[in-house]
Formats: structure tokens, sequence, C-alpha cells
């Protein structure tokens, strides 16, 4: 339930963002969740509709999943994650905390560790819509 | 927007101190004292975490002898206990392989475990920071609200000479510094103790090289009868608690 704390972290951004907007019902929440991190889409989902205030009671969560693409520093090489390579106690590591993948997955072209997560990495808050 | 800066002081909200032990460069013995400080407040009686955040470099767990120990997943991630503590370090998930992190990398697994840990409540948590006043630094400054920074130092003025660079950035920044440790002490010379106090800053404690700090990696009760923790131990009364 590591999903919970990252629900948390978007129902209170997502009632910062309103607050500033002044919205005073929320229609629509749209969240984007990055294949890296691995995040059960409806334990996300469960933990959104046990969290939400009252101004959400009528919102749409919408939950996009976006790859996760990887750019080697070193050769340029781009390529996309998979989980399938991974064993089931690397893949949870990268769960917990997606830089750990700098631990565990090299460039397929060059062997280097030294790559940067380009897209995909987590949990984004997107956009959220309301009527003020 | 990131969602996950918004929940981190929601999530340190029911501890009462958080310190940052510090340095200005590496191999002053910050991860020992920020251990062994951890290690004395427990022995006190205090509820006390410890947050590991040199991620490139961890060594908090070498210093307790820590083996195979997981954090739990209970709305967010449960730091296991080690001898008493409540244990948070990148090293749960990324074992002995070396984790080479950029700079943005470094942000993001910091947010993350700001973000996700749920600490309890605790009286400290006593956070061992990389050297250095580069991102988890500036993070911490940034997004930790009651930060509060105990820097070591050694005799050598190479060390005490990086020390003063982020004594002055914290104070322009107006974050609370408890003091100077001088660590690895091999005489009675005054001279960091006072060239700390014309910084504006309290010296809190001198202490004495001790060759039996070496033996003591990975063993608690040896660990706690050397001079460091002695040292410790003293400043934990008289400064800390």
């Amino acid at each position: 339930m590591h999903e919970w704390a990252l629900a948390e972290a978007v129902i209170t951004a997502a009632q910062q963002i309103a607050e500033k907007e002044k919205l005073r019902e929320i229609k629509e929440v749209t969240i984007k969740i990055g294949e890296l991190q691995q995040v059960e889409e409806e334990i996300l989902r469960f933990a959104l509709s046990q969290l939400k205030p009252a101004s959400f009671k009528n919102a749409d969560f919408h939950i996009e999943k976006a790859k996760t693409k990887f750019k080697c520093r070193v050769c340029g090489n781009t390529w996309l994650f998979t989980k399938n390579k991974l064993d089931e106690e690397t893949a949870e590591a990268i769960h917990f905390v997606p830089e750990v993948a700098h631990a565990y997955i090299k460039c397929p072209k060059c062997g280097s560790p030294d790559f940067e997560i380009a897209e995909g990495r987590g949990v984004w808050l997107e956009s959220i819509k309301g009527v003020r | 927007m990131d969602p996950r800066t918004t929940v981190i002081n929601e999530r340190l909200k029911r501890i009462n101190r958080i310190i940052a032990v510090s340095s200005g460069k590496g191999g002053v013995g910050k991860s020992l004292v920020a251990t062994t400080l951890a290690l004395t407040l427990v022995h006190r009686g205090c509820k006390v975490g410890l947050f590991d955040l040199d991620f490139t470099s961890p060594s908090t767990h070498l210093i307790m002898g820590v083996k195979n120990v997981q954090p739990k997943e209970d709305k967010g991630i449960v730091p296991p206990k080690v001898k008493g503590l409540a244990y948070m370090s990148l090293v749960h998930f990324s074992g002995d392989q070396a984790t080479p992190l950029r700079g943005a990398d470094v942000s993001n697994a910091l947010i993350e475990l700001l973000a996700v840990t749920q600490w309890g409540e605790l009286d400290f948590l006593v956070i061992d920071m990389p050297p250095g006043i580069s991102d988890a630094v500036l993070d911490l400054v940034r997004l930790v609200k009651r930060i509060e920074f105990l820097i070591v130092t050694t005799p050598s003025l190479l060390a005490f000479e990086t020390v003063k660079k982020q004594v002055r950035l914290l104070q322009e920044l107006k974050i609370p510094i408890i003091g100077v440790v001088e660590n690895m002490k091999m005489n009675r010379a005054k001279n960091i103790e006072q060239e700390t106090e014309k910084l504006g800053v309290k010296f809190l404690a001198g202490i004495p090289y001790d060759p039996k700090v070496e033996e003591a990696i990975g063993d608690e009760t040896k660990l706690l009868d050397t001079r460091i923790a002695q040292g410790i131990r003293e400043l934990a009364i008289s400064k800390i608690t």
C-alpha cells in the first residue's frame, strides 16, 4: 500500500491548486503514472476514492500510463523500460524508489549505468478541472 | 506538477526535532557521529529515527552491522527497527550494488523517501548527510521545515575551510545550526574551537582520535565504548536532550 502515500500526495497537491484557483468543486483530476514505478492502478484508484475530500466527491480521476524512456548519457542511446527482464525483488526495489534503477539497469548498447530517466518516472499530477 | 513535495511536512509532523549531521568534506566521521548520536539518544530512552541520506556512499548500515532488514508497506513505507532505531537507508533497496546518481536523481530519491516514509512519532530524527553543500543539503533546507544542522569537522584546516562555507550558507538561509563537533583531535589545540566561535556558532565538543573505532565498526557494544561515543554522550546530555 505504498500507493496510499502517493494518493495522499496527489489529493493534497490537487487541493492546493484548487484553493489557489478558487475552485469550489473539482470535476476532473488527470494523473500520469510512469511505468518505472509500477504503481498498481487499482490500489491508487481505491486510495484516491477513500482520501478525497467533499469538494472532490463528483471528481473523475483519469489515470494515464506513461512508458518509461531512458537516455544513456554516454552513448546517447534511448530505450524503453520493460519490467519482464527484472526479478521480483529488483522490480519491487524500483517500485519503492525508481532511482535505484541505476543500481540494476545498464544501457543495452554500451553498458553504462549513467542514464537519464527521460520520461515516465512516477506519479505526476497533470491537470485538474473544476468550477468556481 | 510533482505532488510528492506537498506531503513531506505532514509525514514529519510527529517528529520533535530533525537534526541533519553534516560536514564540508568527507572522511571526518560524520556517519559515525550521526549513528552514535542516534544510538545514544535511544539508550537515553528517546524515540529515534536514523535516515542515511548519503545515497551514493551509505555507511550507517555498516557501522551498525545491519543485515537482512526490510521496510514494510503500510500506507507508505515503514522503516525497519534496527538497534531500537527506525532506520531508513537506500541500501534497503539497492543492497550492495553501486548506485551512481546524478544531482536530479538524488533529489528525486530524497523527495520520494521523504514523501512516502511513515516515521510515526519520534523525539529525534537524525539524518546522515552526504558531505558538502550540494543537492541533498539544498533540498532538505527547501523541503523540511524545522531542520537543524550539526556540523562535523576534523582539526584539519582543509576540513574546516569547507565548514566555514557551509556555516555561511546556512546562516544566510537562516537555518539553525546546533553547533560544530571537532572529531579526531590529535592534541589539545583550541584553534578550531576559537575559529568556530568567530563564526558565531557554538563549539559543541572536541573528540579525541580513537584507534579503537575501526575495530568497533559493525559492533554496537564496542562502538558505544569508544571515545567518540563518550564525547557524543556528553554532548547529547548537555546540548541536545
